[in-house]
């Protein structure tokens, strides 16, 4: 580089940092992206942004799915009271440090397994499906604000572009085990399908109420409705009110039967019911099955970080200094352990426990807590004594029901005897 | 080059409607028959319709194929039954006459509609006003189609269900 490139260089980039509406970390990685992509015109420099952003999205996501697989098999091994993956050695060397290089190791296993295409499949449908799920499962990324000015694709629309991307993704299952030509796999897929489509209605109902409250359907917008903090230290999250915390949870158990994960991975139980939709795959089709499972959940964790987890706020005031994107990760990483947490706790339900605990469970409690979002959202205007009454009429309203409908869908079963164990 | 897109979007969702009916394998055209919805939900977003776009992928690609495909897969024998052939004669006659019938009515319909066009652009429909105004204005067209689809889904499960009130069932 010639000094004089040099010296523009180092001038753009001061301008760049100079004209910060913030603190430095806080604009750092749009500034970096100005400085690769501000000497362009204004049309280029638009599709390049894009593409930057596709890339990074990309990057992290990808990096962070490929260390989620050995976070969660290390995990599962502790809980389970064994290492874990522990031999892989960093590439060229033989330090092993904890089997940190384990994830390239099955990618590169992954990668080179022999792809077998069952000879009566339909071979464009059996290639497609884990193609297409796939690249839904990456398409919901687009709309989560990923920081402060993080956000992808500014959407008016943006939590219904979010479950609509996720809704085709049933598709792609439809399309993997009746490609297959496998009466397994395509039962697996009846099975996954009816779990997916039972788990929708929740999912959806569970974030309608933050819908009712912040007024929006903009992710943004859902985000800034719970910036500040009450007292100078209870965030305004949705999280802590009545209605949030129900919505909360109810969304948290739909997204672990959405993204198929224990204790509802009907569509992965090997040993009981020969594995799901993704029987008949092999090599880097069947890891793609994964990769796409991983994605959704981080892109739901995302969702519900987004919707009740204040998004990239900081949870107290004198915290605001670490970035947004940093907060951003922390919450994700926390919700994602949550769910290895889980999986290495709870064994799996039988198919009509499943369906039973969506339709006669959650849609109910999800639908009254759609009222009381409705009796919040009329009451906002009470203070003083009557903020306790509010209080107190909304956590009736979710406490009472839950209490009940969870005596009456126990009854008789619980608690459970075990005769012959 | 808008013209160029809408132009791209409507081949491509006649192509793959015309396609749909053609095949003979029912999964594929019914999977085809997705492709063709989601490119009437491009054609809502090249219109600026974000909402009614994201409302078109969110039922028609993600439930309403799920129903048409649990409908061919539970109606059919085996799978040598999915690849269709017209029955007779006379039926594909029929058939194309009632589907000509259906067309020549709604085009008729839609041609003799006084629609008010104005030459100035829209203005951007933002979610909030067309919320209020379906909560407003539309409320009662709204709260009809509400309780029409609630019937209709009342009915198929009384339909459905099997009334097996001796059996005793396993608890959860």
């Amino acid at each position: 580089m010639s000094a004089y490139g040099l010296s523009a260089f180092s001038v753009h980039f001061f301008a760049a940092v100079s004209s910060r509406d913030g603190a430095f970390l806080e604009r750092f990685p749009i500034t970096l992206r100005d400085l690769v992509t501000g000497f362009l015109p204004d049309p280029l420099r638009w599709l390049v942004n894009s593409v930057v952003a596709i890339a990074v999205i990309l990057g992290v996501f990808g990096t962070l799915f490929a260390f989620l697989t050995l976070a969660e098999r290390k995990i599962l091994g502790r809980v389970q009271n064994r290492p874990g993956p522990n031999r892989t050695p960093i590439p060229l060397t033989k330090i092993r440090f904890f089997g940190l290089a384990q994830p390239f190791a099955d990618g590169v296993k992954s990668l080179t397994k022999e792809d077998i295409v069952p000879r009566d499949a339909d071979k464009v449908l059996h290639f497609l499906a884990p193609v297409l799920l796939l690249a839904f499962s990456v398409l919901t990324f687009a709309v989560i604000p990923f920081g402060r000015n993080l956000v992808p694709v500014e959407l008016d629309a943006g939590v219904l572009y979010f479950f609509a991307a996720g809704a085709a993704t049933e598709l792609a299952v439809f399309m993997a085990g009746w490609a297959s030509h496998n009466k397994y796999s395509l039962l697996a897929a009846m099975r996954a399908l009816a779990q997916l489509i039972s788990y929708e209605l929740p999912l959806l109902l569970a974030w309608v109420p933050v819908v009712l409250i912040a007024g929006s359907l903009s992710t943004t917008e859902i985000v800034a409705a719970q910036a500040g903090w009450k007292f100078n230290f209870i965030p305004h999250w949705h999280v802590f009110t009545p209605w949030g915390f129900a919505g909360f949870m109810i969304f948290m158990v739909a997204a672990l039967a959405e993204s198929n994960r224990s204790p509802f991975d009907l569509p992965e139980a090997e040993s009981e019911l020969i594995a799901g939709h993704l029987t008949e795959y092999s090599g880097f089709k069947y890891a793609l099955f994964f990769m796409a499972e991983y994605f959704g959940m981080i892109a739901l964790s995302g969702m519900a970080i987004t919707l009740f987890l204040g998004g990239w706020h900081a949870p107290l005031p004198f915290l605001e200094f670490i970035p947004s994107y940093a907060w951003f990760g922390l919450k994700l990483i926390t919700l994602l352990l949550g769910f290895i947490w889980i999986r290495a706790t709870f064994p799996r339900l039988r198919m009509d426990q499943l369906t039973r605990f969506a339709w006669k469970f959650l849609v109910p409690l999800a639908l009254i807590n759609l009222g009381v979002a409705a009796f919040w959202s009329l009451t906002h205007t009470w203070s003083g004594p009557l903020q306790l009454v509010r209080w107190a009429v909304a956590l009736a309203f979710v406490v009472g029901p839950f209490v009940l409908m969870g005596r009456k869908l126990s009854a008789g079963v619980a608690p459970r005897t075990y005769r012959y164990a | 080059m808008n013209t160029a897109a809408l132009i791209l979007i409507a081949l491509g969702t006649l192509a793959t409607a015309a396609v749909a009916m053609t095949l003979r394998n029912l999964i594929h055209s019914a999977l085809l028959l997705v492709a063709s919805w989601a490119g009437i939900a491009a054609f809502y977003l090249w219109a600026g319709a974000e909402f009614v776009a994201f409302a078109q992928v969110l039922v028609y690609v993600g439930a309403v194929s799920m129903v048409v495909l649990f409908a061919v897969l539970l109606t059919r024998q085996s799978r040598a039954d999915l690849a269709v052939a017209p029955e007779s004669y006379s039926r594909t006659v029929s058939a194309l006459l009632a589907g000509g019938a259906v067309l020549g009515v709604l085009f008729g319909a839609v041609l003799s509609t006084p629609l008010s066009v104005s030459s100035k652009p829209p203005l951007p429909v933002t979610v909030r006003a067309l919320g209020l105004e379906l909560m407003g204005t539309h409320a009662a067209a709204l709260l009809i189609v509400g309780v029409i689809l609630t019937v209709s889904l009342l009915g198929a499960v009384v339909i459905a269900a099997t009334d097996r009130s001796g059996t005793k069932e396993d608890g959860p």
